[in-house]
């Protein structure tokens, strides 16, 4: 089978407007989570999240802002950033063949700002009134297919939707179709932008936001017995992913390897974790990379900061790990970034990429006081260093609806060059 | 009332601010789809912000038949007689 390697890496976050931010503000344990200044704000249970460092309408151009919804903005600004990072050129400057090239782009909800804002106007001014782009800006699969028409990408585009494991989920079926030679390079990621009124009462609702609102840089705190739940989180990540050969044909930079993603569904609770189906999607992971427990020597956990997910987490680390639990660093970058949802996965694989190629693992911070018997080892409040030489790590979403999907990366083929 | 020139100028920057063309290119002699390159998704979205700043009403029926920048400031000028 196809070796499939990963050469270009973009993000937008609530901790930078692009990776190298991102990547600094993550190792300088900086958090992206404040006050939500807005009126609409103001009578919820959660009045903190984690907004976008830089508003993506302000930097694209302007027409083509308006007829994207936010989470295709996003979309767009991290998708263009990691081709630019592979070294990849648009339009008449574009070297790679499109019928070889394929976009797997997830969201948790889609465009859920054009929906509403939509149904306000329709609601005020009446159906005539309503945006002739409203459906194509809605729909789930616009941020993907946005990115494809940026791209030029004709292998197909794919827009998985699981929640919380969505950009896994996408990177994970990318992976599975590059190898299966539907085609030699991807575009993968995850966006999301659902901070507006009904998303922050909804999740307030099932009592799954943090409200530590008085602190909102300490709000997440992912193992830490004061935990109260997440802090909602907004941007995309995207990285480039190709075969090997493509990749060296063409004499890119690579920063690592893809090697393996296990797939499981709970079957048990649309809401709360299952310590099984967690324990074997990472088993499946690492079975399909050839690699043992022992060879993990970090994970990018899930851990989302709410008193439910996050013993459990530890649990199925614990057990996978067994007693090769004292060799893997446990970070959780959520304790800095909130929670994208259905950008969660991209962003955290690409953080976990980063940590392997650079050798350093993002801190977990505010872990004032860890939960009693988390038994796992977790890089707290400071970047921790990792080994030098090869390197495997693991990465996990978790998702509302029961999915599990781990991606297991190692920094196998990376070669040296500018890297964000 | 406006001058002719003055509601050219407004829809100007309408069509400029909805479909991004140059305010000097939108002169009364230009069909909006062919020489300006507005798509029709774009139009709707021009007409009612017409509505909106001009204080008049556009029905769908009329707006299918403003072809160029001329009839569009034409039938401004008529609504708001």
């Amino acid at each position: 089978m196809r070796t499939v390697v990963i050469t270009g890496l973009g993000a937008t976050t609530p901790v930078g407007g692009d990776l190298p931010t991102t990547w600094s503000a993550l190792l300088a344990g900086t958090s992206g989570v404040s006050l939500i200044e807005a009126d609409w704000a103001q009578d919820l249970s959660t009045r903190i999240a984690a907004q976008a460092a830089v508003d993506p309408a302000s930097v694209m151009d302007r027409v083509a802002a308006r007829k994207l919804d936010r989470s295709s903005q996003f979309a767009i600004v991290a998708a263009l950033e990691a081709w630019a990072d592979a070294g990849l050129g648009l339009d008449d400057e574009s070297t790679v063949d499109p019928d070889r090239l394929l976009v797997s782009l997830g969201t948790g909800i889609g465009g859920l700002h054009s929906l509403l804002g939509n149904w306000d106007v329709q609601k005020e001014k009446g159906a005539r009134r309503v945006s002739p782009l409203t459906i194509p800006m809605l729909m789930a699969n616009a941020p993907a297919a946005n990115v494809s028409l940026r791209l030029g990408a004709r292998a197909g585009v794919h827009a998985p939707v699981s929640a919380c494991a969505s950009s896994n989920e996408a990177i994970a079926l990318a992976f599975d179709l590059l190898r299966l030679e539907r085609a030699d390079i991807a575009l993968v990621g995850g966006t999301e932008a659902v901070i507006h009124p009904l998303p922050m009462a909804a999740f307030g609702q099932m009592q799954a936001l943090s409200r530590r609102n008085d602190e909102p840089t300490k709000a997440s705190r992912p193992f830490d017995v004061d935990h109260d739940g997440f802090v909602l989180g907004e941007g995309a990540a995207c990285m480039v992913i190709e075969t090997l050969e493509h990749a060296q044909a063409r004499g890119a930079r690579i920063y690592g390897t893809v090697v393996g993603a296990g797939t499981t569904s709970d079957a048990r609770d649309m809401v709360s974790p299952d310590a099984r189906g967690q324990v074997l999607a990472m088993r499946k992971a690492l079975d399909e990379a050839g690699l043992t427990p022992a060879d993990i020597r970090h994970i990018n956990a899930h851990g989302t900061s709410t008193p439910t997910g996050d013993p459990v987490e530890a649990a199925s680390i614990r057990e996978l790990l067994g007693e090769a639990v004292n060799g893997c660093v446990v970070t959780s970058t959520k304790s800095m970034t909130g929670h994208l949802l259905g950008a969660a996965g991209a962003l955290e694989t690409i953080a976990t990429v980063k940590a392997i190629y650079h050798h350093v693992v993002p801190p977990t911070i505010n872990l004032d006081n860890p939960e009693p018997d988390l038994g796992i080892d977790i890089a707290a409040n400071v970047a921790r260093p990792l080994p030098s030489g090869d390197l495997a790590a693991l990465n996990n979403s978790f998702g509302f609806g029961g999915h599990n999907v781990s991606v297991v990366v190692t920094n196998e083929n990376a070669t040296a060059g500018s890297a964000t | 009332m406006a001058t002719t020139e003055e509601i050219r100028e407004q829809l100007a920057e309408i069509v400029n601010d909805v479909a991004g063309v140059a305010v000097e290119d939108v002169q009364l002699d230009k069909s909006f789809t062919e020489d300006l390159d507005v798509d029709s998704l774009s139009m709707v979205e021009i007409i009612y912000a017409c509505e909106d700043k001009f204080g008049v009403s556009i029905p769908d029926d009329d707006a299918k038949n403003l072809r160029t920048v001329g009839d569009a400031v034409a039938y401004i000028e008529r609504a708001q007689a």
